[in-house]
């Protein structure tokens, strides 16, 4: 469990972080959106133990960052932003090398990188220098050192950054079968990633905390964008075929939905909204609408 | 013990896999036996000299003749190339963002630093042992004293030791290999003239100055003459480098 308490940090002249505070369960994977330069590595950075937080408390499973910092970097594993790897080692040299780091028994060395290796797919270019491999191949190494010590947490910056769609599905499913061994932090600036990913996420601005929705939340509302939709159309029948359904809105060429309980899985509606013959443009799944309101807000530009 | 050796071992590799090491060694070679060369036929000439003029034969000595120029001559060539040594140490880790896997690995930060030190410390006392094949030809061919030819290589030895920890503490300071270099190569250059000040400013100063010099304790052990006050003074100066390295970091969290 990851619990953040009023942490603040301050750099010479920049506040980074101000005031943040939440709390991921155990086994979650959680979510930390926000713009550029928004305080998300900071804050990350603080919980793997690489920054002392000014004020504050940050807690991973009841340990104290700023008072036990050795347990804390055991039972962390963390892929910075930029994947941390000598480019002159081979694959296998450098997984060796951390597992050392992480002073992992001499004997089950060989046993944890065959376990890492299987884990994110990195067979085919085990014995190739680092410098040789490709951006998705680096990106899953990066994951791999991550896990090679069996962290309860992960700590992950930009996982997708860079990388092309098929590489992007990829890494978000190695993510989620993260979930069963291990609490899962993630940054992202994709919206449908912590959407499809994520239990909740931690929205940032500027170094504050703007809002922590949950999955249960943002399951509870749809916002379909169509073209062409006459602004008359009657949608009663709509939610006379999906009871779940609490409310139904159309504004201008947008179709809001409620929903009454979570719903993961859009495909019904969708479905029947194409049978209907309404054109679909855009799917915006709950946090996206949440998500704008609150970075465009105080910019007075959103609704 | 095994953390340290984790980061040496891996330091070794990258040193071994770059060809820095290697084209460090060959022009220390290099220069240091084109020096060895044109001070030997120095020394053969004043040799000779002296035998045909029968003046001073009692002063002929290998070690003052043909050593001690040579290992003076080599203290200034590590002074430009320990730099180059060390320079990559910890600003490429920077450059290349690895620092933050280090840093957050369950290893002390003393362990990464005394690793990486120890690291260019081995690879120095590799292109020293180079050297010393010189040295067997003169056994070969002339009779020298071992003894003091031992304390001038620990001289040696130990002033590379404090060069490299001077470099170690230049490269914690910037992410930049060449600024790291240019800072070890001034800070050394300046403890080293800074004998020089010494000798013709005021009493007391010339006392501290000359203390401070690597200049006056290298040229004891060069000449053979281990000085406890010598050795203490070189591993205050290695401990010190080590000890500021680690303020770098420490410091840099809060900053």
């Amino acid at each position: 469990m990851i619990q953040v308490e009023n942490v603040s940090k301050r750099f010479a002249d920049v506040q980074a972080v101000k005031d943040i505070s939440f709390k991921v369960e155990k086994g979650k994977i959680w979510g930390f959106l926000g713009p550029n330069g928004a305080g998300k590595t900071t804050t990350m950075r603080i919980l793997t133990g690489y920054l002392p937080p000014n004020e504050g408390r940050a807690m991973i499973n009841g340990i104290d960052v700023s008072t036990d910092l050795k347990s804390i970097k055991k039972i962390v594993g963390y892929l910075p932003e930029v994947v941390p790897v000598y480019s002159d080692l081979t694959v296998k040299e450098f997984l060796r090398f951390v597992a050392e780091l992480y002073s992992i028994e001499r004997k089950r060395i060989r046993f944890a990188i065959d376990r890492v290796v299987e884990k994110t797919n990195l067979q085919d270019v085990y014995g190739r220098l680092i410098k040789n491999i490709s951006r998705g191949y680096r990106q899953r190494l990066g994951i791999a050192q991550a896990i090679i010590h069996e962290p309860e947490v992960l700590i992950l910056d930009e996982p997708t950054i860079g990388l092309d769609p098929a590489q992007i599905i990829e890494i978000r499913e190695m993510i989620r079968s993260f979930k069963d061994s291990a609490t899962v932090i993630l940054s992202s600036h994709i919206l449908a990633e912590i959407t499809q990913v994520c239990d909740g996420a931690v929205i940032i601005k500027e170094g504050r905390l703007m809002a922590t929705p949950t999955r249960d939340e943002w399951g509870k509302n749809l916002e379909i964008v169509t073209t062409g939709m006459a602004s008359d159309t009657d949608w009663s029948d709509l939610k006379q075929a999906f009871p779940v359904i609490s409310e139904v809105r159309a504004e201008g060429q947008v179709l809001k939905l409620e929903f009454s309980e979570t719903l993961n899985d859009f495909n019904k509606i969708i479905k029947y909204l194409i049978e209907k013959d309404i054109r679909i443009k855009e799917i915006k799944a709950g946090l996206e609408a949440l998500y704008m309101k609150i970075i465009l807000a105080e910019e007075g530009r959103g609704s | 013990m095994k953390n340290i050796w984790t980061i040496t071992k891996k330091e070794l590799k990258s040193f071994l896999y770059s060809p820095i090491a290697y084209i460090l060694t060959s022009f220390f070679l290099l220069i240091s036996g084109f020096f060895f060369y044109n001070i030997l036929a120095w020394a053969n000439d004043q040799t000779m000299r002296m035998m045909q003029s029968g003046y001073g034969m009692n002063r002929i000595n290998i070690n003052q003749m043909l050593f001690e120029p040579f290992f003076n001559n080599m203290t200034i060539i590590l002074m430009f190339l320990l730099p180059m040594l060390t320079m990559r140490l910890f600003a490429d880790e920077k450059k290349m963002r690895t620092e933050e896997l280090l840093l957050t690995s369950p290893l002390r930060l003393s362990a990464i630093i005394i690793g990486k030190y120890l690291a260019a410390l081995i690879i120095y006392a590799i292109i020293l042992l180079l050297t010393a094949t010189y040295a067997i030809f003169v056994f070969i061919y002339g009779n020298p004293e071992l003894a003091p030819l031992l304390t001038a290589y620990l001289g040696l030895f130990l002033l590379g030791a404090v060069f490299i920890a001077i470099g170690l503490f230049a490269s914690a300071l910037t992410e930049n290999q060449v600024i790291a270099a240019v800072i070890s190569f001034s800070s050394i250059l300046l403890i080293w003239v800074i004998s020089w000040v010494g000798e013709s400013g005021p009493g007391a100063w010339r006392g501290i100055l000359t203390y401070l010099s690597f200049f006056s304790h290298f040229k004891n052990m060069v000449s053979g003459v281990i000085d406890t006050q010598d050795i203490v003074y070189y591993l205050t100066f290695i401990f010190l480098g080590l000890y500021l390295t680690r303020s770098v970091f420490e410091f840099r969290k809060w900053r």
